[in-house]
């Protein structure tokens, strides 16, 4: 959105004038910034900047190297090419197993959300409790009971067999069935949390005024609510998406070899082959695809200054 | 003030057709509504006849059920029994976005994500209506916001965003305008000169505006016919100036304006005047201004109609002068002074005089005596609360 001329000051001859002044009459001021900047900065540095930089190092290094020989920097962009050619299936399948869970959990989350958000009453802090309520659980022990419940012998499948909604020798796990299903619950307080956020901000009466301005409650929701909530769309997307598709715990236990995704892939090539080479270039094409999608997303949403 | 309005004003000041017919009428009608919220009565059984092309302001303090009867109207609330009808058709139960009724809410409500041109265009867009560009164009123009339509909300001052819910809820040409406080998040300067303007665009437009208000002196200078509302009823409904000079209740007369009420007890009833003694002073009150037929009750009369005068002096009316005052205070506020007059009985008393040179002004601890025209004051029931109304608050 293109900004036109700011609005003029409430009080004319207040404030906006004798700030600058006030600045330069006390220099240390911007020096207070960058002493609160600091931490962050210094944090980032030690456990962003450096890490990656490594990361990016060994992903150039001779695939040909080993913990015994060392490695040798050689500058091999070539790695690259080989991760794509050899893994893109994984790749492609961990953008699509991603991409779906975060539909689902945008489809429940926000129906949830809207729930607390506007019918929750007196019961509102108590459903976000519980949409919380997870983690304090562990994530792996979460996701081991999942293997449970979708068991071939398990009560669910059982079910759907008798209601004829599975064949007799169906099975949920070990499907990309269930590591979508893991993945969105997983992840649905991540879509639910922020989506809440938004619409709880939501001024109920400007749905009243739509509705007063002829828009039917359809129309109402794609008009008004809908819209006001893209920021909550938005950062709960990426909020889902992004571990959604860097995650492979979920694939390791409810999936199959089938369902390997590129999470998966690094983990093996890291800690099984010692493909220190390999397991980098993915990593670092995983975070670059990722990036990329983000800012091309949030760009076409057009949500920057909603965020 | 339209002549339909006169009539029904004629008619019942409660708002009840002078006939009972229930015929089609064009106008908006309410039926005995009721809104009750759990144990809390905010609307009991109003009735209301609101004519065509006027515009029409329900006056009251706030929790007087006068928002809940506007949004009733929208259909915003579902009454809880009772009906409304416009130009001859139910809508008690109609959903809000099929009603030919608009609203310009208090605070606005303006779509923050769209801009001002599509704000206004938001009504015209649901209904389909083609070429909506040029009539947004033109109720642009009619607020006076055309170089605006391209800035959000938020970059618009109050009376800029006062001036868009009014065109959004224009452009849509409803039955039935309504306005539930629009003018009361402005400071008062901005307020006067937009009580000028929307009052201009109703004039311009002729659609019927109903208009929510707890200031008496905005309902006044705007609307055509004011229905006063408390605790949930209509108290008193007419012109402005008919409600001001002959109020029927102690709480009209002391909600709109300043009133003086005295004790007093009828002596004496004619076909055309009553005779009531206050205090031991006989004074007389026009029969169409009793509003009581007990024994007792309350002499009203406006500040600015009582003639403050040196003892023994002539007065400009005939009969029925008060001795025996003392000037308790005196403010000068340049037009007029206003005298605070401790009477014998011991009650003070309001006097405004005009500052017309003629007379002197008087000084604190003077004894003066009062009078007034009788065909100025008013009698109103014994059992109603001497003070009800006079607290409102000054908008």
């Amino acid at each position: 959105m293109s900004v036109e001329a700011p609005a003029p000051p409430r009080t004319p001859g207040g404030g906006r004038a004798d700030r600058p002044a006030r600045r330069s009459r006390r220099p240390r001021g911007s020096v207070t910034g960058y002493l609160l900047l600091a931490p962050a900065g210094i944090f980032l540095l030690a456990f962003f900047v450096v890490p990656f930089y490594s990361l990016v190092a060994t992903s150039l290094f001779d695939p040909s190297g080993s913990d015994f020989r060392g490695y040798e920097m050689t500058y091999a962009w070539g790695n690259y090419v080989d991760v794509v050619r050899d893994y893109w299936g994984p790749l492609l399948r961990a953008m699509a197993y991603g991409a779906a869970a975060t539909a689902a959990c945008l489809v429940l989350g926000y129906v949830l959300a809207y729930a607390i958000a506007f019918k929750a009453g007196r019961w509102k802090n108590l459903m976000l409790v519980l949409v919380i309520a997870p983690f304090f659980t562990s994530f792996l022990i979460r996701t081991l009971s999942w293997k449970l419940i979708l068991a071939d012998d398990g009560f669910v499948v059982n079910t759907l067999q008798v209601l004829q909604l599975l064949g007799d020798d169906g099975r949920l796990l070990a499907t990309p069935f269930a590591v979508i299903a893991g993945l969105t619950y997983n992840f649905l307080p991540f879509m639910v949390l922020p989506l809440y956020a938004s619409l709880d901000k939501l001024d109920p009466r400007l749905v009243e005024a739509s509705s007063d301005l002829y828009a039917n409650p359809v129309a109402g929701f794609f008009k008004v609510t809908w819209p006001l909530s893209l920021p909550g769309v938005v950062s709960g997307t990426l909020l889902t998406f992004i571990p959604a598709t860097g995650d492979y715990i979920n694939a390791e236990l409810l999936g199959s070899t089938n369902n390997r995704v590129i999470g998966n892939v690094i983990q093996s090539q890291f800690t099984d082959a010692n493909n220190y080479p390999v397991a980098a270039a993915l990593s670092v094409l995983l975070s670059v695809l990722i990036v990329v999608m983000v800012l091309v997303y949030v760009r076409r949403a057009g949500t920057e200054e909603l965020l | 003030m339209s002549r339909l309005a006169e009539q029904e004003v004629a008619g019942d000041a409660l708002g009840a057709p002078a006939s009972g017919e229930e015929g089609p009428y064009d106008g908006l009608r309410i039926r005995a509504l009721t809104k009750s919220f759990g144990s809390y009565t905010a609307v009991r059984s109003l009735d209301l006849d609101i004519p065509r092309g006027s515009f029409f302001a329900l006056l009251g303090p706030s929790g007087c059920g006068k928002t809940t009867t506007l949004r009733m109207v929208a259909g915003l609330e579902q009454p809880t029994s009772g009906t409304i009808t416009l130009a001859g058709e139910d809508i008690t139960r109609t959903k809000p976005y099929r009603r030919p009724v608009n609203t310009v809410f208090q605070s606005y409500a303006l779509f923050p994500h769209l801009d001002v041109a599509e704000n206004v265009a938001f009504g015209l867009k649901r209904r389909k209506v083609k070429d909506v560009a040029a009539q947004v164009e033109a109720m642009l123009a009619l607020v006076e916001l055309e170089t605006q339509a391209s800035k959000k909300p938020a970059q618009l001052s109050g009376g800029q965003q006062q001036r868009v819910a009014l065109a959004r809820a224009l452009i849509n040409r409803p039955e039935v305008l309504l306005l539930d406080e629009p003018l009361g998040a402005l400071d008062l300067k901005l307020r006067r000169s937009m009580q000028i303007e929307v009052k201009r665009i109703q004039t311009e437009v002729g659609l019927t505006f109903v208009h929510v208000t707890h200031d008496q002196e905005e309902a006044m200078t705007m609307a055509d016919t004011v229905a006063v509302m408390n605790g949930g009823v209509v108290e008193q409904m007419g012109a402005p100036s008919e409600l001001y000079e002959n109020p029927r209740s102690t709480f009209v007369a002391n909600f709109l304006g300043q009133s003086n009420l005295i004790e007093g007890t009828v002596r004496r009833r004619d076909a055309d005047l009553v005779t009531v003694d206050m205090h031991g002073v006989t004074v007389s009150v026009p029969a169409h201004r009793v509003h009581t037929d007990g024994d007792r009750g309350w002499v009203g009369i406006r500040p600015e109609k009582v003639l403050i005068g040196e003892v023994g002096a002539e007065l400009d009316a005939p009969g029925n002068t008060v001795p025996g005052g003392v000037i308790t205070d005196v403010s000068f506020v340049g037009v007029s002074t206003q005298y605070l007059v401790r009477m014998p009985w011991g009650q003070e008393l309001q006097v405004f005089a005009q500052n017309t040179g003629r007379q002197r002004m008087f000084a604190h601890g003077e004894q003066v005596e009062l009078s007034w025209r009788p065909e100025y004051a008013f009698l109103l029931d014994a059992s109603q609360d001497v003070a009800a109304g006079a607290d409102r608050v000054v908008g």
